[in-house]
């Protein structure tokens, strides 16, 4: 099998597993319990989050477990939102988002909000000018994703960042789930940012919302204190645990197989642009796991099947949207065509992906594009 | 080109005359250890500046740990060259342009080795010309300027910077000699072992624990506090006192308004022998004059009749709301305000008496004989100790972070 959809989800590292397992088994206790099982249970709860913390290069209090990507994005827009509707009521966003931001926006129109929701180039890119035009008197809240999921386009966060530092009441939101691991991304420069564990070889259900120091929110779950009530509900400690370590192995390989990853990325980005159906969807600067094309008058759902068969799996866009109509939103606001946009398909790589495997892809690909010409060409 | 150093400058210690040494080697050695897991650097001292060669280390993480380090006046991102124009003038350039928001900039040139040849006024006038002509958008202002570039022509080179940034100031610990802290758990007495060690105080701490009527969590809080203090202070023992029978004696014999005054003398006469035996020649309290009823004039003066110890008290004159403000910026709020009773806390009678005096305090005392239940507490006290680089429970976890 050749794993190519890893920005849908990741192959957990087996010692992720490991951690799972004995947390699970060993340290069952409630972090809120009062005795001294529940205490070792807190204490590691504590550790896993300074230990988050440095590898974040943030301060402890800062990070807040969730149970994933669409529970920080909402928690960051939805909870800035409410908390500072006395500010202003006007949201800054792009048109390209995950549509964990897309529809929280969305839904806080239905509640009064005004979003203003940024155009992008034909690489996918938002311009820094634009986010600047577009803040007013009574704007709380920027949002904008590092890495687009998938493009794998990267946004001008530091020079927004920049920007938004000028309007001390505003804040800075920045959905890092495809960066993490792959592109280095300044925390100080930002006041939050989603981070998500099963993207990085950990497991579903765990996440992190970096909040930075004296930022409230209005919580989504409301109930105990834990996570100094930004979140309540019991920690799910196993996959905090599993997660720390999956960011911990994760930045270890970032440091010493980003190489191999950006020489993959290359390999795979040339081969598919020298398929003559293909048009080349991801910009040549972009973040190094990512690669997205267009098959014009191909159904990415065939294609997908058919190198499905041969045991390849890749993905049409993004999981989260792929259940929408057959168009990707965002190659349309790239300004492609409707033909384009809706024969979109997406290699994701990890660390662990050989060239070999990038080898057979590209073959097995040319092979299946050759068949079905016979047919849909 | 780039900062290749850090130049430290000394704090108060500077005014020190023969013993200076002792003090520079103490503060070099407190860098040291803070520093312990950068391999590639090295640290050179004299007796007016220590430099940290990078060797291509960041200097930015490197900065942020030595934030923490007393004795350390300020710091400057330095550059050294040889003591020649040309690579003066490059350096100076590099310097203004790494500046963070920068327009306008000022020379100040220090010829402290006459040897060189131009003088410092002649040498801002051939530094500042090089770079007005080389650089665009930067102007000169004397009196307020964005940054002041510094350049000092000594024996060994010259060495360019620019920003100063602030350090701890205070003096190294380990240079004033070693105090006893009083460690409860609240948010005061870290904040008062902090502002000891500020003055170059070593500590030790000694903390009263009452099992079953404080948990675990309550010691386990002290403990992470402790910790927490080793960023300061580097290394840090805990003498964790069983103080339950010792308590339940004073509930029992003393009534009820002076069983506090009782127990906080008997907690000096406790910690008295810890000293005594460790050769520690102070205590330090977190006591703010006037906060609880321990610490009023008169509960102050009946309980410290049991000692001559000096007992230093950073916080006496101190607001609680500047304590807050202390121990949060030194990262120790957050532990202290997890909600664990500790041993002051639990036997606290409901009306304890804020105006105590000697005589009566004495009167009470007199029936009850504390000697062989404090000689078996002082017998059963253990000690931990913790150092900055490794704590017990990153090793506990570590196989599964």
């Amino acid at each position: 099998m050749i794993y190519f959809d890893n920005s849908a989800t990741t192959k957990p590292y087996p010692e992720v597993l490991k951690s799972f397992q004995q947390v699970s088994e060993r340290y069952y206790g409630n972090p809120s319990s009062i005795h001294a099982f529940g205490s070792e249970a807190e204490r590691l709860l504590q550790q896993s989050k300074k230990q988050a913390s440095q590898l974040l290069g943030v301060q402890s209090d800062e990070i807040v477990f969730t149970s994933g990507g669409t529970e920080g994005n909402n928690l960051a827009v939805k909870g800035i939102a409410l908390q500072h509707q006395n500010r202003g009521k006007h949201i800054i966003t792009t048109s390209v988002e995950h549509p964990s931001v897309l529809e929280a926006c969305r839904s806080l129109e239905s509640l009064g909000f005004e979003v203003t929701y940024l155009s992008v180039n034909e690489h996918g890119r938002v311009s820094v000018e634009d986010v600047q035009k577009a803040i007013r008197e009574n704007t709380i809240l920027i949002s904008v994703m590092h890495v687009n999921n998938e493009l794998g386009t990267i946004q001008p966060i530091e020079e927004i960042a920049m920007v938004a530092r000028q309007y001390p009441k505003l804040y800075f939101h920045v959905d890092h789930v495809q960066g993490l691991g792959k592109t280095g991304l300044d925390l100080s420069l930002i006041d939050l940012c989603t981070m998500s564990s099963h993207k990085i070889h950990g497991l579903k259900g765990t996440g992190i919302l970096y909040v930075k120091r004296n930022t409230s929110l209005f919580p989504l779950l409301h109930g105990g204190s834990q996570e100094a009530s930004y979140r309540a509900g019991t920690e799910n400690l196993p996959g905090i645990v599993a997660m720390v370590k999956a960011i911990r192995m994760t930045k270890e390989n970032q440091k010493n197989n980003m190489q191999h990853l950006k020489e993959l990325h290359h390999y795979l980005r040339e081969k598919i642009s020298e398929i003559d159906e293909v048009v080349m969807n991801t910009p040549s600067e972009s973040a190094p796991h990512i690669v997205n094309f267009s098959v014009p008058g191909y159904k990415p759902e065939v294609v997908i099947h058919a190198l499905g068969e041969e045991g390849i799996f890749i993905s049409t866009k993004s999981a989260c949207s792929s259940k929408h109509a057959d168009e990707s939103a965002v190659l349309t606001a790239c300004g492609h065509s409707h033909e384009r946009s809706s024969a979109g398909l997406r290699v994701s790589i990890t660390y662990d992906n050989t060239k070999e495997e990038g080898a057979r892809f590209i073959h097995v690909l040319r092979n299946v594009l050759t068949e079905l010409k016979e047919v849909m060409g | 080109m780039h900062y290749d150093h850090i130049l430290i400058r000394y704090g108060e210690m500077s005014l020190k005359g023969k013993n200076l040494k002792h003090f520079v080697a103490k503060l070099y050695e407190n860098v040291r250890a803070k520093l312990h897991d950068y391999e590639n650097i090295k640290i050179k001292r004299n007796r007016n500046r220590m430099y940290i060669l990078l060797n291509g280390e960041e200097p930015q993480p490197i900065l942020e740990r030595c934030k923490d380090v007393f004795g350390i006046q300020s710091f400057s991102l330095a550059i050294k060259v040889e003591n020649e124009e040309e690579q003066m003038k490059k350096a100076v350039q590099y310097a203004l342009t790494h500046a963070k928001n920068t327009k306008t900039f000022k020379i100040s040139t220090r010829r402290v080795d006459k040897d060189f040849p131009i003088d410092s006024q002649a040498m801002n006038r051939v530094l500042g010309g090089h770079v007005l002509s080389n650089t665009e958008g930067y102007k000169v202002d004397v009196h307020d300027p964005d940054v002041e570039i510094n350049v000092e022509i000594r024996k060994d080179g010259t060495y360019i910077t620019s920003e100063k940034i602030l350090g701890a100031g205070g003096l190294p610990v380990g240079t004033t000699g070693k105090s006893l802290l009083l460690l409860s758990g609240g948010i005061d007495s870290p904040v008062a072992g902090y502002l000891s060690m500020k003055r170059g105080v070593e500590i030790e701490a000694i903390h009263f624990h009452s099992p079953p009527y404080t948990s675990e969590r309550a010691k386990q809080k002290v403990l992470d506090l402790a910790k927490q203090l080793t960023r300061y202070g580097h290394k840090i023992k805990v003498h964790i006192v069983p103080f339950t029978k010792l308590q339940q004696t004073i509930h029992r014999e003393i009534p009820e308004g002076y069983g506090m005054t009782v127990m906080r003398r008997v907690m000096l006469q406790v910690s008295e022998r810890v000293a005594e035996e460790r050769g520690i020649l102070s205590f330090t309290t977190g006591e703010s004059l006037g906060q609880v009823a321990s610490q009023t004039m008169e509960s102050m003066n009946t309980i410290n009749e049991v000692t001559n110890y000096p007992i230093i008290r950073p916080l006496v004159s101190m607001d609680k709301l500047e304590i807050i403000d202390i121990s949060k910026r030194i990262d120790m709020y957050d532990i202290s305000i997890r909600p664990f009773e500790d041993c002051c806390t639990v036997f606290v009678p409901s009306a304890p008496k804020t105006r105590p005096t000697r005589e009566k305090v004495l009167q009470y005392e007199e029936r009850v004989d504390f000697t062989d239940e404090i000689a078996e507490t002082v017998a059963g006290i253990e000690t931990v100790e913790f150092e900055e680089k490794h704590t017990q429970e990153e090793d506990e976890f570590s196989d599964l972070l």
